[in-house]
């Protein structure tokens, strides 16, 4: 574990750009914590008076039609954006993961129908997926995270069972088998945990891919219900002003949003080298 | 030298019409321009015949630009100098001349008149086209029974150019009845060559095709995209238009629609928010102009058939709580009509709409409540139609978070513009917020709709009331005071027990370049293109 | 050749199938009630339960399923609500705005990436390299719609060097005649320079924002993939042979780099397709995407429906023309199969 660390450091101190993904990601996490606590603002408090505020010291990013305040609407949706890509890479992992390595390790039948779903899955424009199983079902917060992770969920697949495939005939894994364990035990107690670093990677790298989701279904109307701010849907709103000179009402949703997904690739990158140097491109 | 000299004067056109940068100019396109007129709009029509089942608004600006109909209304100037249709002239389209009596009337039509195809227009075209609007059901039957015109048997060919309406009853609305967009008039043998024993008045065909003899006819229908509608230069059956070319662009994006005007790219438009309306009023460049909807409103709806809804204390409390100034300046830019704050709830007239006496009162909102037996306010949903939600979204927002420092929670439900009416239908959402507008500006043409008993789909509140229905019912055929008070009497009852609370009376806005002249207002909404210039 | 195409269609057709089915369940499930719709104004609850059962709304899912897979068989997806035409007609008309749209951008992102990726992996670790990273994660970063509105709001109304986001060509321009459904082909076809140029003009924009999204994918795989090829012994040899760089690079290594790219690209081509209902939802593209969202927020099910179904077919039969191509490049994969 130390060992691990140690090669963290040094590989922080060799890349520059991973430890600002990391400060970011310290901002962002921060946000997502205290961000109602510390908006300056009641991001739901509309005030006629002040509405179509250029940023000033007062509102540092203006504020929109109904005079809320933009700089709170952001903090404060930092928490539901990120609450919702976490929670679709944590559904899309479980899910994925376990019937990835189960259909790795096990072959026939089994990977069979998993190596089926996802391809139906793949056969479809992910984002169109999500857009038709959201409106199936309904635009809300469960849904999105419904959606969004079913459109990652082949990805899991796929690295889940490349990896328990290579870690079948494994030495630790024929010991473990040796010394008594049942199938499952293996698998959920010496496989999966031998793969979690490359799927720790593979959802950091996912991370950002489901907040872009999240928001690219706020900005079709297929997102979380108003009035709770949400970047994507901010951008949205904001977009109908752009033309009109109000340019902060989407640029500083839509710039937080970049930064974040930005943040996440980013990190993505770096714990990929941390974990698997051999990666390293 | 020659050469030059055209390139030079090209570029120079280009620039006075505005035409953007690295689009390749032509001298033949600025000439055009000059003759073309080009609409944007957010919405498609959805086919070219408004008897069709389920033609939408933007069909209704198609059909009646390509059509014609036996009368027009004519043209007066409203009080900021606009021109307004008028209700009180009815003018000659098709027909020249008629002869009303109680019991009928009778039509001379035209005797040069022709189709797009040649076919010279006769009185068995006009009776076809009216069989069809009475039988095929669905929006146009029930229009023609607004004006008491109900079956096949009414309609008279008397000789190719004479044309007869029976009357089945006397109805103050029969004759302005068949000056509004659906009694069209269409090419009965081209149609007919087109049915089928299975659609036997040809709906389906003419859903893309036109039989018509219209002023513009259509030169290409790219359905979602656009439309090119060219001149009919044999047209008899008015001015000759003096736009030859008119392009409807769909352009679903405000932000761009806007930009087009802005640029000098797009000519006039009607689809904007209230705000860029607002903000464009000083441009230099545009007209604005903006004409309040005749029998209009955009109102709050309970449904009085629900807990605590059937409260009327409840339904009062919440017409103190509306933020009202709030809608009219964060949501409307102030162009709108305000429909709030009168000195009291008394009828002030037998115009419609008009002022009530709510105003924003959250204290008062409160004790109602109390009153009413909710303290602590309740939880409920706040649905609206998303096809419309450049206004209901910000409005809906406003509202709630009013309702919530009376203790109300109230859910914002969205429902696609496709389902809105269905859930209209059923009569179960709680609370709406919703915009209506009858074609024939009489109060009680409104109430009749919206708060009889008869509970039709636009009376959203199911509110049933004995004592209403009957005024309702005698304003329709009563006249003089005994007409005036009956109105105040259903709108001093509408506003007391208020199942709907009026915000606005809307405007219809339209932005056009400054040297677009001759717009027209009209009841149904539309673009009338044959009145339209460019100097 | 021929049984390769074979075993690659035998592995779509469940595919295909799981699509058809999916697509069916999701639509269903889409509030909304087309009987309400189509009854009209003032219509009476019998007025719509008649038109329910004209349309099959009544049977029950299985039913309506059989119904669905035969109308689907003779080539019917139904009609539009709000355009009023045939889904088919729609679709067909509209397919080739969004095809020449995202196959512009993918051509962009690859003339862009791929070099871009040579060069990161030729000189490694130099800034070049650094920069490479940074800028395509970035892009990868950018929500695509706000990138959009972003370009159109610089280039069209500050610096009013792009034309009007209104479509393919601008409203005085007519399209060229209808060959390939390109107008960038078409109008070349016919040498009308003019409309050649507007609607390039016209895709510029969406195209770049699109393109920016997937240069990233690309110029990783081809950075990595020209990586592992330059260690190789051939190349070594071939250098050492003195041969000169450029040839190295090109004609040794780039060649036997180019597979896992041609597989990416496929990757990325999916993603655009995806990434195309927002972009043609900011510019006004009258493409398909735009035509699904439209018809998805009005509860219009049936260009829905035939939206996702053509969008998996396409991409189905992409993935099975990569896989050839792949056969083709590579003889190898060929004796596998």
């Amino acid at each position: 574990m130390s060992a691990l660390l140690r090669h963290a450091r040094y590989v922080l101190s060799g890349n520059p750009v991973t430890a600002l993904a990391f400060g970011l990601f310290g901002l962002l996490l921060f946000a997502a914590i205290f961000g109602s606590a510390i908006a300056p603002y009641d991001p739901l408090a509309t005030e006629a008076a002040r509405a179509l505020k250029p940023p000033s010291a007062a509102h540092w990013f203006g504020t929109d039609q109904l005079g809320r305040d933009i700089f709170s609407r952001v903090l404060v949706a930092t928490r539901l954006d990120l609450t919702i890509a976490f929670a679709s890479v944590i559904l899309a992992f479980l899910l994925g993961a376990l019937s990835g390595v189960a259909a790795g390790y096990f072959g026939g039948w089994t990977e069979r129908i998993v190596g089926r779903i996802a391809d139906t899955i793949m056969a479809f424009p992910l984002f169109v997926l999500a857009m038709g199983i959201v409106a199936a079902l309904g635009n809300n917060v469960t849904n999105i995270v419904i959606a969004t992770a079913i459109i990652n969920y082949p990805l899991y697949v796929r690295v889940a069972r490349a990896e328990a495939n290579i870690r079948r005939d494994a030495g630790f894994v024929e010991a473990a088998r040796l010394s008594g364990n049942g199938e499952a035990r293996v698998l959920l107690g010496h496989i999966l945990p031998n793969i979690m670093p490359i799927m720790m990677v593979q959802m950091s790298l996912t991370m950002g891919y489901a907040i872009l989701n999240a928001a690219g279904l706020s900005f079709i109307g297929l997102g979380v219900k108003p009035p709770h701010p949400e970047w994507g849907i901010m951008v949205a709103e904001g977009a109908n002003f752009i033309q009109s000179g109000e340019w902060w009402i989407a640029l500083f949703p839509g710039a937080t949003l970049m930064l974040a997904v930005f943040c996440f690739n980013l990190l993505g990158d770096g714990l990929r080298d941390i974990v698997d140097p051999r990666q390293r491109t | 030298m020659k050469r030059r000299h055209f390139l030079k004067s090209s570029t120079a056109l280009t620039a006075a019409a505005g035409v953007t940068a690295p689009a390749i100019f032509s001298p033949l396109k600025a000439q055009s321009r000059q003759e073309t007129l080009l609409v944007v709009a957010e919405n498609t029509p959805n086919m070219m015949d408004i008897h069709g089942v389920g033609a939408n608004r933007p069909a209704y600006e198609v059909s009646w630009n390509t059509h014609d109909r036996l009368m027009t209304y004519g043209v007066k100037k409203d009080s900021t100098g606009q021109d307004h249709y008028d209700y009180s002239k009815l003018e000659p389209e098709l027909a020249t001349d008629w002869n009303v009596t109680p019991t009928s009337a009778t039509f001379k039509l035209r005797r040069d008149a022709k189709f797009h195809d040649g076919t010279p227009i006769t009185a068995k075209d006009v009776k076809w086209s009216f069989d069809r609007a009475v039988t095929v059901g669905g929006f146009p039957t029930f229009q023609m029974r607004a004006g008491s015109l109900e079956k096949p048997e009414q309609f008279v060919v008397v000789d190719d150019h004479t044309f007869r309406v029976d009357f089945v009853r006397a109805d103050k609305l029969s004759m302005p009845d068949l000056a509004v967009p659906v009694p069209v008039i269409m090419n009965s043998e081209l149609a007919k060559k087109n049915a089928t024993t299975a659609d036997p008045w040809a709906m389906e065909w003419t859903k893309n095709n036109l039989a018509a003899g219209g002023a513009y006819k259509i030169e290409r229908w790219q359905p979602g995209q656009e439309i090119v509608y060219v001149r009919n230069d044999d047209w008899k059956n008015g001015p000759m238009p003096k736009i030859r070319r008119v392009i409807l662009r769909i352009i679903p994006s405000a932000g761009n629609r806007r930009a087009l005007l802005e640029r000098g790219d797009a000519d006039i438009s009607f689809d904007l928010p209230a705000k860029d309306f607002s903000d464009l009023k000083g441009s230099p460049k545009l007209n604005i102009v903006g004409t309040p909807v005749e029998n209009a409103m955009q109102y709050i709806g309970m449904n009085v058939k629900q807990k605590p809804f059937d409260n009327v204390k409840v339904r009062q409390a919440i017409a103190y709580a509306v933020p009202y100034q709030q809608i009219q300046d964060a949501v409307m830019f102030g162009r709108a009509i305000p429909l709030y704050g009168g000195a009291s709830n008394k009828a002030k007239g037998t115009n419609w709409p008009q002022v009530h006496g709510y105003k924003t009162d959250l204290a008062r909102a409160k004790a109602l409540l109390a009153e009413a037996g909710y303290p602590n306010g309740f939880e409920t949903t706040l649905s609206f139609d998303l096809g419309l939600g450049a206004i209901n979204e910000p409005l809906t927002l406003l509202l709630q978070q009013s309702l919530a420092q009376i203790g109300i929670k109230a859910e914002i439900n969205k429902v696609p513009g496709a389902n809105w009416r269905g859930e209209l239908l059923k009569k179960s959402m709680p609370m709406i917020t919703n915009t209506f507008g009858g074609w024939l500006n009489y109060a009680e043409y409104f109430f009749f709709w919206c708060y009889h008993g008869q509970n039709a789909v636009f009376n959203t509140m199911s509110y049933q009331n004995p004592a209403m229905d009957a005024l309702i019912d005698k304003a329709r055929f009563a006249s003089g005071a005994d007409y005036d008070a009956a109105v105040k009497g259903f709108v001093d009852m509408a506003f007391d027990e208020v199942p709907r609370i009026p915000i606005f009376q809307p405007l219809l806005n339209v932005a056009m370049q400054k040297n677009v002249t001759g717009y027209r207002y009209w009841f149904h909404r539309q673009l009338d293109y044959r009145q339209l210039a460019k100097t | 050749m021929l049984n390769l195409l074979l075993s690659r269609l035998a592995t779509a057709i469940p595919s295909v199938l799981g699509v058809i089915v999916v697509t069916f369940l999701l639509t269903r499930l889409l509030p909304g009630d087309p009987a309400a719709y189509f009854a009209g104004l003032a219509a009476t609850p019998q007025a719509v339960a008649e038109i329910r059962a004209k349309l099959g709304l009544d049977k029950s899912l299985p039913e309506q399923f059989l119904v669905y897979v035969q109308d689907l068989l003779s080539g019917n997806l139904g009609t539009s609500l709000t355009t009023g035409q045939p889904v088919t007609a729609d679709i067909l008309t509209r397919l080739p705005a969004s095809a020449e749209l995202t196959l512009l951008a993918l051509f962009l992102a690859a003339a862009i990436a791929i070099p871009l990726g040579v060069l990161a992996a030729v000189k490694q670790g130099s800034w070049i390299d650094h920069l490479c990273r940074i800028v395509t994660t970035a892009g990868v970063s950018l929500p695509v719609f706000f990138t959009g509105l972003l370009f159109a709001y610089v280039f069209y109304y500050l610096l009013q060097i792009a034309p009007a986001p209104t479509g393919r060509l601008d409203a005085f321009l007519t399209p060229p005649p209808h060959r390939t459904g390109f107008y960038l082909i078409d109008s070349l076809l016919v040498r009308n320079t003019e409309a050649f140029w507007g609607a390039l003009a016209q895709l510029a924009l969406p195209a770049a924002s699109m393109a920016i999204f997937s240069l990233a994918p690309l110029a990783r795989m081809t950075r990595g993939s020209m990586l592992s090829v330059l260690g190789g012994d051939f190349i070594r040899t071939a250098r050492a042979s003195g041969l000169a760089p450029r040839t190295v690079i090109f004609t040794y290594a780039f060649r036997n780099a180019v597979l896992p790219v041609i597989t990416v690209l496929g990757m990325v081509f999916s993603f655009l397709l995806g990434a195309n209902v927002l972009v043609e939802t900011v510019f006004a593209w009258p493409g398909i995407g735009l035509y699904a969202v439209n018809a998805l927020l009005t509860s219009d099910y049936a260009p829905v429906q035939g939206f996702v179904l053509t969008m998996a077919v396409l991409y189905i039969t992409l993935n099975l023309a990569i896989d050839l191509l792949y056969g083709l490049v590579d003889p190898r994969v060929r004796l596998d199969a």
